[in-house]
């Protein structure tokens, strides 16, 4: 496995392999299911369309719905405006959706198509909405692509009406809908009044009934959204998917950015807690403490059990900041942590935050697997946690991997369960521990094998 | 069912009505006149369509599985990204082979200053530094849709590559925007194929040597179809391209024949090795029992061989013994049951024989990149007309090689072999299809939906994009383009797995857990109270 790769590490300035990050529009397109009743468009080759919904489908392992201007060479030269119209046109008559959410792609971005101009040409009957955010698949990665479209959502749906709503908005940034669905069951049981957006939950993990729907249940209402310009704060979760959207709040309708890691782990989790509690007033719940004492006496139960191990953490930056915090808290060692998504910003933050623990590590943002495979061969470590493109080298090296983050695309459920909140960090306590110890009972010998650990 | 039909495009705006009505019939075996049908053209705009692109077909398809190569997708990260190691496509390093970069995946992963200012320096750049890590002897650039517009000249890079690292450097110019599916990357894919490989080998092959086109090994199918072949004393030069490689493609012009599994993706190729290398090829179909047992005879009356005619009869028994049993165990599962396939550009075809096997019946099917060729037959192909799109893509007419083309077959008996066997002919879907069935070219969301209401088939064969759209109506769906997972399903033994997998899918416990228990059964209960006097 991975048999060519060299243990010599050689800086590389043209060719990416095995990359960690894809492209913006993908982001854009989950981005904009996570709004109910929302069709995303993809302004481009209707391979991207595909590609997106076929990535998205496979790690959610439900329907994802979305629509195609379906460029040819004619509107590649002459431009892709007569494509939208007509596909604007299209969508509402046979779809029938509340709003359609454009994105753009690489090509309709090279050829300078200008989508707000043809959403004015277009004809958008009453009552419905066309959105859109420009996501250049050239710039950043599909992290990008979704705070983008998040940023898109406010402009053009966000207004202070000058009536206060006593709520705060939560932008949860690119997590699971098990996540979303974890956050909102935290702050009804603070009897915090919020608006969540986007919401996957309810669209990406719904039920199976037996009748087919185009548009399940889920999803942030449009009134929602646009009532989000008259909360008392906008709370973004991990600052790579959430702050532009938040800070598009600030500048348009007044409202007041938190940006805060995402919660993942003891700390971050705290962190948000007390935030929200001191914004709105509201007393952190009996329930919720509890599960905090519940996940601290599992940390004490179980630390000798990854206490010290190495890790190597990859994937999108909000996700890996805030794992490799939650690692430090359990007293493991992140040696390695890269992700895809371009920002000084994350090294930045991770760099400080190994140095205050005294561990050193190596940090990469722009990376990609193949630099981080180089890395374990110079020196492995005990566990790499991140997405299914893991498994490659988690073969090649025999090191376990625990899949975490996105894509996961080789295991089911995890889309349904959270990572955040205390009962997220329960989780990723079960998923690190029980990995490590499979590993122990595998390599075991006869004698050695622990009936009790 | 006709008027039904109707009613389902009529709900249309009138533009796509028009269109969309164009791409279905019923079949009608005592039509007066073929039937025909629309395909190969434009995808409406806004249409929640599953077709992919050029590049999904050039490097998604054809060229990706070859393994001794390292392919470098030039543009953007996401087409690199979604086309690595999501289709399939299996590779191992067999005896004396060297390289496998099958799952590495190359990126020049363009940015912003790179499409305003181009890209090649950027290429360049990544190919020396592939080389000097890697050290293949072969790259493949596949270019993605920012590629062609800021007009970066991928092939002089490739020439620049060969001349400086002594290597072999193919050059795709398969931009997303190109032609009006993934059909249209398969073309590019040939072309580039048969310009630049096929006939560079010198091998010495035997009399009954062929290759195999249009196999893309995906879950081993490839695997299992070989090693029957090779059984029987088949000598197979090269697999395009499941498994395959340059090394073994260069060597395709010696064979004696060509066996072609997907027509649509890899027709140029039989068609110009024919008019290149007089090489004839012969539609097979590796999907079914029965019909793998017709594939080897017809291939066996090609070499009228009364030995190889003979270990052909005694292979096709040893295998039946072997698999018949499990189907049997199966069958009574599937048996009378109706399936609809959507795939590609030949398994909504080659499954049905599959279905068949099974005892099961297909009551619609469609492909999603087809030409009009493939539901009709290789006679329409004179009649079909170029359109913008389709005269945008390269159409070679090689002239015979001086040095390396034979006629295999004397006129006579190829004459009176063309009677009896699909020899460079293929008859298309509509002919194998049951009377009164559907076929339906690009089905879409809205489509599937209503036929599915329509139709009620217990199973559903399409794609990941389809799959959970049709398990969400309480229907099992089967991906036919990654198989969910498992397989292989070609050839004898694949036909058992894949009769062991429909069963199962269509007898999971779940189905009968869909409804809740209290939605059917009734909920208020009496309670008795004292009497009250």
């Amino acid at each position: 496995m991975l048999d060519s790769t060299p243990q010599e590490y050689s800086i590389r300035k043209g060719i990416v392999i095995n990359p960690a990050k894809t492209c913006q529009p993908i982001g854009a397109m989950y981005a904009a299911l996570g709004i109910h009743k929302c069709l995303p468009h993809s302004h481009g080759s209707q391979g991207c369309c595909s590609y997106h919904r076929m990535h998205l489908a496979r790690h959610f392992r439900d329907p994802v719905m979305a629509s195609t201007s379906s460029f040819t060479e004619g509107a590649a030269v002459f431009g892709g405006g007569s494509n939208l119209k007509t596909a604007i046109k299209n969508i509402f008559a046979i779809y029938n959706p509340d709003i359609i959410a454009v994105h753009t792609t690489c090509l309709s971005e090279t050829i300078g198509d200008d989508i707000p101009v043809y959403i004015n040409q277009s004809k958008v009957p009453e009552g419905k909405i066309v959105i859109h955010a420009n996501t250049p698949s050239y710039v950043g990665s599909h992290v990008t692509g979704f705070s983008n479209m998040v940023k898109g959502m406010v402009k053009y749906l966000s207004v202070n009406k000058n009536k206060p709503n006593e709520k705060v908005n939560i932008i949860p940034g690119f997590v699971n809908p098990g996540d979303m669905r974890e956050i909102k069951r935290i702050l009804k049981s603070m009897c915090v009044k919020f608006i969540m957006f986007p919401d996957t939950s309810g669209v990406l993990d719904a039920p199976l009934t037996g009748k087919y729907d185009m548009y399940p249940a889920g999803g942030s209402k449009i009134e929602d959204i646009i009532d989000a310009g008259n909360s008392d704060a906008t709370f973004a979760l991990g600052s790579f998917a959430s702050a532009a959207a938040a800070d598009e709040l600030r500048k348009k309708a007044k409202v007041r950015p938190v940006i805060l890691r995402t919660p993942i782990g003891v700390e971050a989790t705290d962190k948000f807690l007390m935030s929200v509690s001191r914004t709105t007033g509201r007393e952190i719940s009996a329930e919720i403490e509890e599960e905090r004492g519940q996940l601290i006496d599992i940390m004490v139960d179980l630390h000798d059990q990854y206490q010290g191990k190495t890790a190597a953490i990859f994937g999108d930056p909000d996700v890996v900041i805030a794992l490799t915090a939650f690692t430090l808290e359990l007293g493991m060692v992140p040696k390695y942590v890269l992700t895809g998504t371009p920002g000084e910003a994350f090294e930045r933050e991770v760099g400080q935050m190994l140095k205050d623990a005294g561990v050193e590590a190596k940090v990469k943002a722009a990376g990609d697997l193949f630099t981080l495979h180089q890395w374990i061969k110079d020196e492995p470590v005990d566990l790499l946690m991140g997405t299914t493109y893991g498994k490659y080298i988690a073969r090649a090296e025999d090191i376990p991997l625990v899949r975490v983050g996105f894509p996961v695309l080789d295991r089911g459920v995890h889309s349904y369960m959270p990572i955040v909140g205390y009962k997220g960090a329960m989780r990723l306590i079960e998923m690190i521990s029980n990995t490590l110890l499979d590993r122990q009972d595998r390599d075991a010998k006869d004698e050695d094998l622990e009936l009790l650990m | 069912m006709k008027n039904k039909v109707s009613r389902i495009v009529e709900q249309y705006p009138a533009s796509v009505f028009k269109n969309r009505k164009e791409h279905i019939l019923l079949v009608d075996h005592d039509s007066e006149n073929p039937q025909t049908i629309t395909a190969n053209t434009r995808t409406i705009p806004g249409i929640i369509t599953s077709r992919g692109c050029c590049y999904a077909g050039c490097k998604g398809v054809v060229v990706g599985p070859i393994k001794d190569a390292v392919t470098i997708t030039h543009g953007p990260i996401g087409c690199g990204y979604y086309s690595w190691g999501t289709r399939r496509n299996k590779a191992r390093l067999d005896e004396g082979e060297e390289d496998n970069f099958l799952n590495y995946c190359f990126s020049t992963d363009l940015q912003e200053g790179d499409i305003v200012f181009g890209g090649e320096k950027k290429l360049k750049q990544a190919i020396t530094e592939v080389v000097d890590i890697f050290k293949p002897k072969n790259i493949m650039i596949c270019s993605t849709c920012p590629v062609g517009l800021i007009g970066d000249d991928i092939n002089a890079v490739a020439s620049w590559a060969e001349d400086k690292y002594n290597i072999k450097v193919l050059a795709f110019s398969c931009e997303g925007y190109k032609g009006v599916t993934q059909s249209a990357g398969h073309h590019i894919a040939n072309n580039q194929l048969i310009k630049h490989v096929v006939g560079t080998g010198d091998a010495v092959v035997g009399k009954y040597s062929i290759n195999f086109l249009g196999e893309y090994n995906i879950g081993g199918d490839s695997w299992e179809i070989e090693r029957v072949l090779t059984k029987i004393g088949y000598e197979i030069v090269s697999v395009m391209t499941g498994n395959g490689s340059i090394e073994k493609i260069k060597n395709a012009h010696k064979a004696n024949l060509n066996l072609v599994q997907c027509y649509r993706s890899i027709n140029y190729i039989a068609d110009m090795v024919h008019s290149k290398y007089g090489t004839d090829w012969l539609k097979v179909n590796f999907i079914g029992v029965q019909s793998s047992i017709e594939s080897l005879r017809d291939l066996a009356r090609y070499f009228d061989d009364p030995a190889l005619t003979a270990r052909t009869e005694e292979v096709i028994a040893e295998e039946l013994a072997e698999v018949l049993p499990i189907i049997e165990q199966y069958k009574p599962l599937c048996e009378g049951k109706t399936a609809a396939l959507y795939v590609g550009g030949s398994r909504a075809l080659h499954y049905q024989y599959l279905f068949k096997d099974l005892g099961m019946e297909t009551i619609l099917a469609g492909f999603e990149f087809a030409h009009r060729d493939d539901y009709e037959g290789s006679e329409v192909i004179p009649f079909m007309k170029e359109d913008a799109d389709s005269k945008n893509i390269e159409n070679l007419h090689p002239e015979p090689d001086e040095q390396h083309y034979r006629v295999v077959l004397s006129k006579e008996k190829y004459e009176e072999l063309k009677t009896k066997i699909p020899l460079n002919y293929f008859g298309g879907m509509i002919k194998a299809m049951p009377n009164q069935s559907v076929v339906i070219d690009d089905i879409n969301h809205y489509e599937i939906d209503e036929f599915m209401k329509l139709l009620k088939p217990d199973i559903f064969c399409a794609g990941i994009k389809e799959k959970y759209q049709i398990h969400k109506m309480g229907i099992f769906s089967k991906q036919l383009h990654s198989y969910d997972y498992t397989g292989p399903y070609a050839g004898f033994k694949g036909a058992a797995t894949f009769a062991r997998d429909i069963a199962m899918g269509l007898t999971t416990p779940v189905w009968n857990m869909v409804q809740p228990p209290w939605k059917v059964e009734p909920m208020l209960e009496g309670n008795y109270v004292k009497e009250v006097v």
